[in-house]
């Protein structure tokens, strides 16, 4: 088992507590935190293949572009939790299930 | 030998680091909790990249992820939440639903990860900021620029999103 | 007998990583003196003048000891495992920066290739642990520090990040010894006095925005002692309340060196013929001089409102960076 194999894993479960996370718990900064993971497994991803298997910087780039989505992501997502909060006075995804503000 | 022995030693350290406080952002029950596991989390995902020689990712994930989007969440369980309530707590469903498809997936990709044949390099440990800006700015341009259009979009987007409107005001 | 030969670059780290953790300690009992004694004589008085003799040298050192011998308090409603977590964040997040300070051309904890950024990097530890330690303590005070300080810091990051560039832009290396190196040869090569006006207007802007990042007067807000009690470390004490303190005055140590050295020519003498005193000192004399004038703000400067801060901060210091760098960016195009 080298290195390469422990990274993967790693990512892999990252990824795995991430879907986890965005499945069972209720409030909605920790579905922004599982996805937040899922991303962060997703870039690891990129780079680890990037430096083991091709050689290359474009698994980097990616993981660039995945660090900036996922800063825009969460803005937005926290504007939106805000919003929701101070229209229905709940933080739980589930209790939110009206469009009309 | 001791050299690389207490690399392997960090290496490690920062494996058990990363899945170890992923699991307690998953499981803890209170959520703050949770968000200060996640900045355990994303510190041990920065030394990784280390590891893979990957130092500008390193710093741009402390820098982003640390440094913005973990304390905008902080900042949103504050203000989400009744904020001297001290543990916020949370309940859990689906919990039992959920592992099923989770457990198999995992289980789908590490049956993967053992029985794939990789076509591994030696990999090169290089300094590698100079050659990712330059490929940043010539072959990912247009990527690039569309990013920096999205922040924006997103900048704007939050601020109109998180102000409050104007009718709210008028009642 | 082991040969020694292999582990020389281990022995040669370890020494320099407890070198900077005493240095650090020292220089925090140093600038607590002189904070006193400047305090003291812009207003009129002499500060402490009994313990030790000479102008009250030993004072420090009373001080250092009272803290250590103080009882720990952990207050019996905080979040017991964070509190305890906090301090520790915070000061790792001040002394990680010192790995790339160069007090001399070989004197460097890591010549990293992306040293600038990884300073700056590095100081986001502080804000969660700030955030931490105010969430930790249960307490309206420190909770309004915290969140008052972290708005503060991730502000002001922006223009501090931004005046950073415009000397790497002009070294087109984020290395410190690089940087340093292209200011070789007098006071005149160095990047404050290059391209005027505009590296002197990003001086002037890291200068204030590092005031508000490691939480100095005028920008002192989160620890406002006539509106907050302490900010986020009213509930600490002892040992503890030490780890603030130190991580306080190890940041304005690490942000005053960071102006010294990309635009005040880190250990480089004014003139040529001075080279001859060696780097450290004039590196150290540098940031101590910088350190000096926060501390002289502080006793002149009368305190800033909330929203005045973040008026400075998105009106006045961004716009101004970002012209600046434009500028500065196109000089260094047409200059080739």
């Amino acid at each position: 088992m080298t290195n390469f194999h422990v990274m993967l894993a790693v990512a892999a479960i990252l990824f795995v507590l991430g879907l986890l996370c965005v499945m069972t718990r209720r409030h909605a900064i920790s579905v922004l935190m599982g996805v937040e993971l899922i991303l962060n497994s997703a870039a690891l991803n990129f780079v680890i293949f990037s430096h083991y298997t091709v050689g290359n910087l474009f698994g980097q780039g990616m993981a660039v572009f995945i660090i900036i989505i996922a800063a825009a992501e969460a803005a937005v997502a926290l504007a939106i939790f805000l919003n929701i909060y101070r229209t229905l006075s709940t933080s739980e995804i589930d209790k939110a299930t009206q469009l009309k503000g | 030998m001791i050299l690389h022995f207490l690399t392997q030693a960090v290496f490690w350290f920062l494996v058990i680091l990363t899945v170890g406080s992923a699991i307690v952002v998953v499981f803890n029950k209170r959520i703050l909790h949770s968000a200060f596991a996640l900045l355990f989390t994303l510190c041990g995902v920065a030394g990784l990249y280390v590891f893979l020689s990957a130092d500008f990712l390193a710093a741009s994930q402390m820098l982003v992820y640390v440094g913005g989007i973990l304390t905008l969440i902080i900042f949103g369980v504050f203000l989400t939440a009744r904020m001297y309530n001290m543990s916020i707590p949370e309940q859990t469903h689906q919990r039992f639903l959920a592992l099923l498809p989770v457990l198999g997936l995992g289980g789908i990709i590490f049956y993967v990860l053992n029985s794939a044949e990789w076509h591994l390099i030696t990999p090169m440990v290089a300094p590698t900021t100079e050659n990712l800006g330059k490929m940043l700015l010539t072959t990912y341009l247009v990527p690039f620029e569309v990013a920096s259009m999205l922040l924006l979009a997103a900048l704007i987007g939050a601020i109109r999103l998180a102000r409050p409107r104007k009718e709210d005001h008028d009642d | 007998m082991i040969a020694l030969e292999p582990y020389l670059d281990l022995i040669i780290s370890v020494v320099y990583v407890v070198g900077i953790v005493l240095f650090l300690s020292l220089f925090a009992l140093f600038a607590t003196w002189l904070e006193r004694k400047v305090a003291g004589h812009i207003q009129d008085r002499l500060g402490p003048m009994e313990t030790g003799g000479w102008h009250g040298w030993l004072q420090p050192i009373a001080d250092a000891i009272k803290l250590l011998i103080k009882e720990d308090i952990i207050p019996a409603a905080a979040d017991k495992k964070l509190f305890k977590l906090a301090p520790y964040l915070v000061f790792i997040g001040s002394l990680a920066g010192f790995a790339v300070l160069p007090f001399a051309a070989n004197l460097i904890g890591s010549d990293l290739n992306i040293g600038v950024y990884y300073v700056i990097a590095v100081t986001s530890l502080v804000v969660i642990g700030i955030l931490m330690a105010g969430w930790a303590s249960n307490n309206k005070w420190s909770m309004y520090g915290a969140m008052r300080s972290a708005a503060q810091m991730i502000s002001y990051e922006i223009p501090v990040a931004l005046s950073l560039l415009i000397p790497v832009m002009m070294a087109g290396t984020m290395s410190m010894v690089e940087i340093v190196d292209n200011q070789a040869g007098g006071f005149w090569n160095w990047y404050v006095f290059r391209t005027m006006p505009f590296s002197l207007i990003a001086f002037v802007i890291y200068f204030w925005a590092s005031l508000a990042e490691v939480n100095r007067a005028p920008f002192d807000l989160p620890e406002a002692e006539s509106e907050l009690v302490a900010g986020y470390f009213t509930e600490y004490s002892g040992i503890r309340w030490a780890m603030f303190f130190l991580a306080e005055y190890g940041d304005m140590f690490v942000v005053s060196a960071i102006a010294a050295t990309v635009f005040l020519g880190g250990w480089y003498a004014p003139f040529p013929f001075l080279d001859i005193i060696p780097g450290p000192i004039w590196f150290i004399g540098k940031t101590a001089f910088l350190v000096f004038v926060q501390m002289w703000l502080r006793w002149t400067l009368p305190r800033l409102r909330v929203d005045q801060l973040m008026y400075v901060c998105w009106k006045i210091f961004l716009p101004f960076s970002f012209a600046n760098l434009l500028l500065v960016g196109l000089w260094v195009v047409l200059k080739g």
